[in-house]
């Protein structure tokens, strides 16, 4: 499935928050360049406020670079949410007045799919997501890990060619973020989408990912990127091996220092 | 039902029976105040009359015309300054202080303006409504979280489909709020309307019960009063209640 073609490019991307009422102008992003192979696994980890959210953001089109361009599949990405890129969000975005099983058919039913169609993708992806139990289950009935989990089943029922995930797990403890793992390893290869995965755990980034962008403290840039070179059948076990400590120390070496100077410049 | 609605319940069946004690003993003079089965004979006696069901019906209408009236206005309001920030920071104090001021002074002035027929009395609801309305409105879409409009554009939905499929359901329990106000508000300057100055109508007829020394049409138009209010009320909150339980206060 991992192939050559490149499915997004980042070229000499920046983005520059302009300034509010009397405050300063923040820079944000960048420059940074950035490909993405069809079917890859890449997780990008940095410093908290170094620009993660927002690179998702204009590798989404909801927000355009204040310079340098954007493609994905060849075209340029501006000013909309191309089709094919699924998104789900770094805060909580299930609608409380929707069941699981309504708010994971959101958008089919605004695409106007015949009920059928979107009962059989919905009741799939829920279970997958072990969501089945709680169908008609509304958000306020569940744990923040599950409505994480609605969300990103509202996302993959449309069936995304890419997935960008902002910290979709920065909810959960330890243990549940490794299962969550497991099961976004399993959906990755289902599904056959690329995933650009933002977290700031590096021992997720080190298990999950085929490649790993490490980030600079803001204007976020990447400092380095780790070939992991895990097999396409991978599990949490991973953390196990030798080869995790020297992956994740390699992503660490460049995070240290990031995060000592994200540390100290919010002081 | 519930422990608390029992001792509701018992607190307001003690109170009335309180009264009625008193009453019989003859307490309370006979011309300040009735006993409650006294209250509830009137309105039942009232209640046989064509011309009070008129009254009835004719008060419903003009709180019913003076509630859509403040609904509509009061959400374009609500959503236009929600749509622009700066007025609506230079308007937040007319909005916070609108309810310390005495808007009834204003029924005189249209009388005035539209004569002595029911639309004063539709005005003064409106007034006493519209900012409700207006207000919930205002703080219903600024607590939309950003994540679902980001959601939106990432579904691609147009601005009617988000307005409908996400920021209306998001804000749904402030709107309803700001109706159940308008509600409340609308009876309260249409009843007032009428009891100062009207032909017609159960605050005027009340005042006219008063006024002919009628002590048992007037407790019995207020107990039907307030079992139409109290019904509508009961039933908004019911609603309510069901609603929004599975929400979690989301
Ligand atoms: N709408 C905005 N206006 C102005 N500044 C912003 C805006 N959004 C983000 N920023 C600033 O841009 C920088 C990067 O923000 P971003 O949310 O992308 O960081 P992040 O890496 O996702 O952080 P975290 O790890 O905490 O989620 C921060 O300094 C933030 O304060
Ligand atoms: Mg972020």
């Amino acid at each position: 499935m991992l192939s050559d073609d490149i499915q997004v490019r980042l070229h000499g991307v920046t983005r520059i928050y302009p300034a509010v009422e009397g405050g300063k102008a923040v820079h944000a992003l960048g420059p940074l360049d950035l490909e993405l192979r069809e079917g890859e696994f890449f997780s990008v980890v940095g410093p908290s406020g170094c620009g993660k959210s927002t690179l998702l953001d204009v590798v989404a089109g909801l927000a355009s670079p204040s310079s340098g361009s954007v493609t994905f599949e060849g075209r340029p990405v501006a000013g909309e949410v191309p089709d094919g890129i699924g998104v789900v969000f770094q805060e909580d975005a299930s609608f409380p007045w929707l069941s699981s099983y309504d708010n994971a058919a959101f958008a089919l039913r605004r695409a106007g799919l015949p009920e059928a169609e979107i009962r059989e993708r919905v009741e799939h992806t829920l279970s997958f997501m072990g969501l089945l139990p709680f169908a008609d289950a509304y958000p306020a009935q569940l744990s923040g890990g599950m409505r994480q989990r609605v969300c990103i089943a509202r996302t993959l029922v449309t069936r995304p060619r890419l997935l960008l995930l902002d910290e979709p797990f920065g909810a959960l403890d330890q243990q549940t973020r490794l299962l969550m793992g497991d099961e976004l390893l399993a959906l990755w290869r289902e599904t056959g989408a690329t995933v650009l995965l933002i977290t700031h755990s590096l021992d997720e980034a080190a298990l999950l990912s085929d490649r790993v962008g490490v980030m600079s403290a803001r204007p976020g840039v990447f400092i380095d990127r780790v070939e992991t070179g895990w097999a396409r059948e991978r599990d949490s076990r991973i953390v196990a091996e030798p080869a995790f400590g020297r992956v994740s120390g390699r992503i660490w070496e460049g995070l240290r220092d990031q995060s000592i100077k994200a540390l100290e410049s919010a002081r | 039902m519930t422990r608390a609605s029992w001792i509701r319940l018992a607190v307001l069946g003690s109170a009335v029976a309180l009264l009625e004690v008193t009453c019989r003993l003859g307490w309370v003079s006979r011309h300040a105040v009735i006993a409650p089965s006294e209250m509830v004979r009137g309105a039942w006696r009232a209640l046989g009359q064509a011309d009070v069901r008129r009254d009835m019906l004719l008060t419903l209408s003009t709180v019913a015309q003076s509630f859509v009236l403040a609904i509509l206005v009061g959400f374009a309001i609500g959503v236009a300054l929600h749509r622009m920030p700066r007025l609506r920071r230079a308007l937040d104090p007319f909005l916070a202080s609108y309810y310390a001021v005495p808007t009834f002074v204003f029924y005189p002035v249209f009388i005035v303006l539209f004569g002595l027929n029911r639309w004063p009395l539709v005005a003064i609801g409106f007034l006493f409504a519209v900012v409700a309305v207006a207000i919930n409105t205002l703080d219903g879409l600024s607590r939309v979280p950003r994540a679902f409009l980001r959601t939106a554009r990432a579904m691609k939905l147009s601005g009617a489909q988000t307005l409908a499929r996400i920021v209306l359901p998001a804000a749904a329990p402030w709107l309803f709020t700001g109706a159940k106000f308008a509600v409340a508000y609308s009876f309260i300057g249409v009843i007032a309307g009428e009891f100062v100055q009207a032909g017609a109508g159960i605050g005027f007829a009340i005042a006219f019960a008063y006024n002919s020394f009628d002590s048992l049409t007037m407790y019995g138009l207020m107990i039907l009063l307030f079992g139409i209010v109290g019904t509508i009320n009961m039933t908004l909150w019911s609603y309510e209640r069901r609603l929004y339980a599975r929400r979690g206060g989301r």
